[in-house]
């Protein structure tokens, strides 16, 4: 189920905004294509992100691939928890595999984004 | 699913790690029938083979399996394969899915008119059983006695209901396993039989790459091709340089001359893994590049094969592997580098 209070990208991150932060992770589609996910490189806290500048790098078994900032702004807060265990964005994608907390710079950017139903209409479009 | 050598394969069935930990530790199931067969049949078979394998075929006892080299002229390995001496007068060779064609034309050409080459590859089925259980799963099916005969490198006929069957003790995995031959038609159900003897998971692409990998077993068209001999690959044991093959005389220059870059095993730092053509550095220098990488599931740091400065092999050597946007760093390891 693709949790409706969420926003999305269609290089399937997923946004949790509250107030003037934005918690960051990829979807449940991503992890799935993924596969066993094996390593995840965390940004820098403090960082300063563009909407879609790369934020994280997500490596698989067999590949990597970049994590997209869906919305500018400042690194806040890490989930050092994937550093020794990554496979927890494949077990709670929304939940406990979260990559990053940031606040954000321009709340008017959400608008690029898209709510539940417009992403699981891309989804199904991918076929 | 992904396309792989002309095939349709599954890269994996219920999770790369999961299915790699369930052959060390239980037993994995591999659809491995995109691998060619085929059967070199005459008086003139062995002698025919003697030439082209790096291997000596001429005392080889029938019951055994002999891995190694064709060679091209040059050195390079044009296949790596094994040989299952089935008579004096009758040989099957199990070659890789990418190279079947390639192999039969250059067998084609330097057998001798006596000899009788059949490519039996899209006739045979072949499918693999690793890890500790898989002698109990296959003796479920082939009998107790049969199975515990079986010594390494070796392989006996079994049946399995009426159905004839090859069953050897060879495999990719590094673990106690076998390897099953049998007319491609039983396929599905003696695939369905095996899953039901419990215990058996089936096992894809990717986890098949990530146990070969953690043995430090060399894979055709990353660390083994024609651009590379024997001896850079580190597999010389695997070449009788006493008796005469196709492929020599490049390989006795090359022992004469010496050569700059030799295959070796690498653990990463950390869980980042390296892929292949990333590069190896030293200092400011390029030395190497990378030929297969991946993440370990046993180890769980990223770990590979590259060709590096011969000098350079020496277990616990520091490198940096880069691709030009990212830097691992790791050390250089006796193979394999996973130990039970």
């Amino acid at each position: 189920m693709i949790p409706r209070e969420l926003k999305y990208t269609k290089e399937h991150e997923w946004v949790r905004i509250e107030g003037n932060e934005a918690v960051v992770g990829i979807t449940d589609h991503a992890q799935s294509e993924l596969g066993d996910i094996t390593f995840v490189e965390l940004p820098q806290k403090d960082a300063e992100v563009k909407q879609s500048d790369s934020v994280a790098t997500v490596e698989s078994v067999k590949a990597a691939s970049d994590v997209y900032a869906p919305l500018s702004g400042k690194v806040l807060e890490v989930n050092e928890v994937l550093r020794e265990s990554p496979e927890t964005i494949n077990s709670s994608p929304y939940g406990d595999g979260w990559i990053c907390r940031v606040s954000v710079s321009d709340l008017g950017e959400q608008k690029s984004l898209l709510d539940a139903a417009a992403y699981q209409e891309y989804l199904n479009e991918q076929g | 699913m992904v396309p792989f050598s002309g095939w349709y394969m599954p890269v994996q069935y219920t999770g790369i790690i999961e299915e790699h930990i369930h052959t060390r530790t239980a037993a994995g199931l591999f659809d491995i029938c995109h691998m060619g067969e085929f059967i070199l049949r005459g008086e003139t078979a062995a002698g025919d083979l003697e030439k082209l394998m790096t291997r000596r075929i001429g005392d080889m006892p029938v019951g055994k399996c002999s891995y190694g080299f064709i060679l091209n002229e040059a050195g390079g390995v044009i296949d790596d394969l094994i040989v299952f001496c089935l008579s004096r007068h009758e040989f099957l060779l199990v070659v890789n899915a990418g190279t079947t064609d390639k192999d039969r034309a250059w067998i084609e050409k330097n057998i001798s008119a006596g000899t009788e080459l059949r490519d039996v590859s899209a006739k045979t089925a072949k499918l693999d059983v690793q890890g500790p259980l898989s002698g109990d799963v296959v003796a479920s099916l082939v009998g107790k006695g049969a199975v515990s005969g079986i010594k390494r490198y070796h392989f006996a006929w079994c049946k399995i209901g009426g159905m004839d069957t090859i069953v050897s003790r060879t495999g990719y995995t590094g673990e106690l396993g076998f390897e099953l031959f049998f007319q491609a038609e039983r396929a599905p159900d003696i695939w369905d039989m095996l899953l039901k003897t419990g215990g058996v998971k089936p096992v894809g692409l990717g986890a098949r790459d990530t146990l070969r990998l953690e043995m430090g077993y060399a894979l055709y068209g990353n660390d083994i091709d024609e651009a590379h001999t024997p001896f850079e690959a580190n597999l010389g044991r695997f070449v009788g340089m006493e008796k005469s093959f196709l492929g020599k005389d490049a390989l006795l220059q090359q022992e004469d001359e010496g050569f700059k870059l030799l295959l070796a095993g690498f653990i990463c730092e950390g869980r980042r893994s390296a892929r292949k053509g990333f590069e190896v550095h030293v200092g400011e220098k390029k030395v190497g590049e990378v030929t297969s990488g991946a993440f370990s599931p046993c180890l769980k740091r990223g770990i590979g094969l590259c060709y590096i400065d011969k000098n350079l092999t020496g277990d616990g050597g520091e490198v940096l592997l880069t691709d030009g946007k990212t830097e691992i760093k790791a050390t250089i390891k006796d193979i394999p580098v996973y130990k039970r």
